[in-house]
């Protein structure tokens, strides 16, 4: 039985698992570049550099 | 007041923790348990008296701790993380040089607790879990506040999970040095360890996703993608490849679930990817967040941060079998596993592009500012061990390279030039700002430690490739009647020379390291060395 168990997982990996992965992929591709995503990036790419934390807070002892 | 009252059920926990354990230490069925959990109940009641004392001037906290209480970032365990990755990066290099000279000098082994067969271990995980994963939590915890515009969930999870980390780093260390190993490859703490870290493990998943779900910003910024992936991964395969039955409840040997080569492909599932999601992707979230900060300027392009993310975790779970080539592992299995491999080139040189192209326009501050000089030789290294990794999985390659130094080099390569590198500079860009320096005790110091390491790594790395391409080289040599030419005990011989130049790179690296801490314990200070700045050009125009 393990056999069995063994051959049905191995077939499904390389068969359904591979296009299930691979479709995931592509969706994920294909959302980055759908229209006006450029801009939404850009905006994204800033999230770090917008922080306006203050630098010179009060310094500890 | 506040401060006791909220220490008060910890010193409780605390306390009841030094007795539960001190009582498993009575009971131990074997040396090594009584001995071990004697230590953690030393540690647990170390805290619940550091804690007490702490208590009575709990009333004066300085004004800038009630700030942050009011609502601001939760930066008192980041504070002392960044110490503790310097610690803990010294202590691991200082083994791993220890470790070398043992190597060259066998005379060096002082058994039974400093053997090279149980200070190996403590080398790996000093380096790994204890410097790596120190850096990796702290840098999440900053970046994670910073990106997402809201404090941590929770302080007291928070410091559950910092102080908990910081336990299973010392009962794997002490473990190792009794002799308490499961002898599975960078998961060596046993059973009780492995069971402390779920829990510690599972409370850090809670509180970083727990912090993105109150996030003020909508957009979730790609380093937490790749720190979540670390989190998430690590919980997987950690819980997987330690799935095993204790012999007692009360002693310190379990036996492994899995047997044969399912067990050897469990650990090198693990393994492989404890270097990719806790090596690389966790890694990969510093730089993305470290690099455009101390550049000012945005990642070269989001989207193929993006791509980079999807990609590199989809291809690297398969690759874990090219650690068993030649094996009893089913032949599909490896070629799965070295195809998946070379696969992964692609998205590890797009990351690598990606972050030195955030100098785009800027190219003057490798000459003018000595932490991006470290992120820019992190990413160089990312790129070249990125490279030599896929080129070693190709079976034929594998043939020659694997058993040899040659792994050893690679994996040095990766660990002090990519790992290390990108810590050091995000421990630099954080230090003056989390204690509200206006600048680190000395910029030029930054420059020898980037010089010390440098060197240390070429020197290192250089020496393996030809030790174990020589390696290699002499195992495999027939004569014309078809024997071996050299016995193992001649291989081993030939390797002394390189084993001293060895120990050499690594002292550089040691030295660098000494340097780090000496400048951040300065900073911390508010000190500020009286030198020559840096940046003479910084009126010449880049070209």
């Amino acid at each position: 039985m393990p056999t069995a168990h063994y051959d049905m997982l191995r077939h499904f990996a390389d068969s359904w698992g591979l296009l299930y992965m691979m479709a995931i992929f592509l969706a994920v591709v294909f959302f980055l570049v759908r229209p006006g995503a450029g801009s939404s990036a850009r905006a994204a790419a800033r999230i770090p550099l917008d922080d306006n934390e203050p630098l010179d807070r009060e310094p500890r002892q | 007041m506040g401060a006791a009252v909220q220490n008060l059920p910890w010193v409780i926990v605390l306390g009841a923790g030094a007795f539960f354990t001190l009582v498993l230490s009575g009971l131990g069925q074997d040396a090594a348990f009584s001995a071990h959990m004697g230590i953690m109940a030393a540690v647990l009641g170390l805290g619940a008296i550091v804690l007490l004392w702490r208590w009575q001037p709990a009333s004066a906290a300085p004004a800038s701790d009630t700030t942050e209480a009011a609502g601001g970032y939760f930066d008192a365990p980041i504070r002392i993380g960044s110490i503790l990755t310097v610690f803990w990066g010294c202590v691991g290099f200082l083994v791993g040089v220890v470790i070398a000279l043992q190597l060259a000098w066998p005379e060096l082994n002082f058994g039974p607790w400093f053997n090279f067969g149980r200070m190996r271990p403590l080398h790996t995980s000093a380096v790994v879990f204890a410097f790596g994963g120190t850096a990796l939590m702290t840098t999440s915890f900053y970046v994670v506040q910073r990106t997402s515009r809201a404090r941590l969930l929770s302080d007291n999870l928070a410091w559950f999970v910092f102080w908990g980390y910081q336990l299973f780093i010392v009962m794997a260390a002490t473990g190792y040095l009794l002799g308490i190993t499961e002898a599975r490859e960078y998961a060596e703490p046993e059973w009780y360890t492995d069971l402390w870290l779920t829990i510690v493990w599972v409370a850090y998943l809670v509180l970083f996703l727990g912090t993105i779900i109150k996030r003020k910003e909508p957009h979730i910024y790609v380093a937490n993608w790749f720190y979540l992936a670390f989190i998430l991964t690590i919980a997987m395969l950690h819980v997987v490849n330690n799935l095993s039955v204790p012999a007692s409840l009360l002693g310190s040997k379990s036996y492994s679930l899995f047997s044969g080569v399912q067990d050897a492909l469990t650990q090198w599932w693990y393994g492989h990817n404890a270097v990719g999601f806790f090596l690389t992707a966790g890694f990969l979230g510093m730089m993305y967040y470290y690099m455009p900060k101390q550049a000012e300027r945005p990642v070269y392009s989001y989207r193929l941060s993006i791509i980079h993310f999807w990609a590199l975790i989809f291809l690297y779970i398969w690759a874990g079998p090219h650690h068993l080539h030649y094996t009893a592992l089913p032949d599909w299995a490896q070629t799965l596993g070295m195809v998946f491999s070379i696969m992964l080139w692609m998205p590890s040189w797009g990351g690598m592009i990606n972050g030195l192209m955030t100098l785009r326009g800027a190219w003057d501050k490798m000459r003018t500012d000595p932490i991006i000089r470290m992120m820019v030789i992190a990413v160089a290294f990312y790129g070249m061990s990125t490279f030599e990794g896929p080129v070693m999985s190709i079976k034929s390659v594998n043939a020659l390279s694997h058993y040899t130094d040659w792994t050893i080099g690679h994996v040095h390569s990766g660990a002090l030039g990519w790992v290390g590198m990108i810590s050091f500079a995000a421990v630099y860009f954080m230090v003056p700002r989390l204690w509200g320096r206006k600048q680190l005790y000395s910029m030029r110091m930054v420059n020898w430690h980037f010089w010390l390491a440098t060197t240390g790594i070429v020197v290192y790395a250089a020496v393996m490739w030809v030790s174990g391409i020589m390696q290699g080289l002499m195992w495999r040599e027939y004569d014309d009647q078809g024997f071996l030419v050299y016995s193992f005990a001649e291989t081993v011989a030939a390797l002394h020379p390189y084993y001293i130049a060895r120990a050499f790179g690594g002292l550089l690296y040691l030295a660098g390291g000494l340097v780090m801490a000496f400048n951040i314990w300065m900073t911390i200070r508010g000190r500020v060395r009286d030198e020559r700045p840096i940046a003479t050009a910084a009126l010449q125009p880049a070209e």
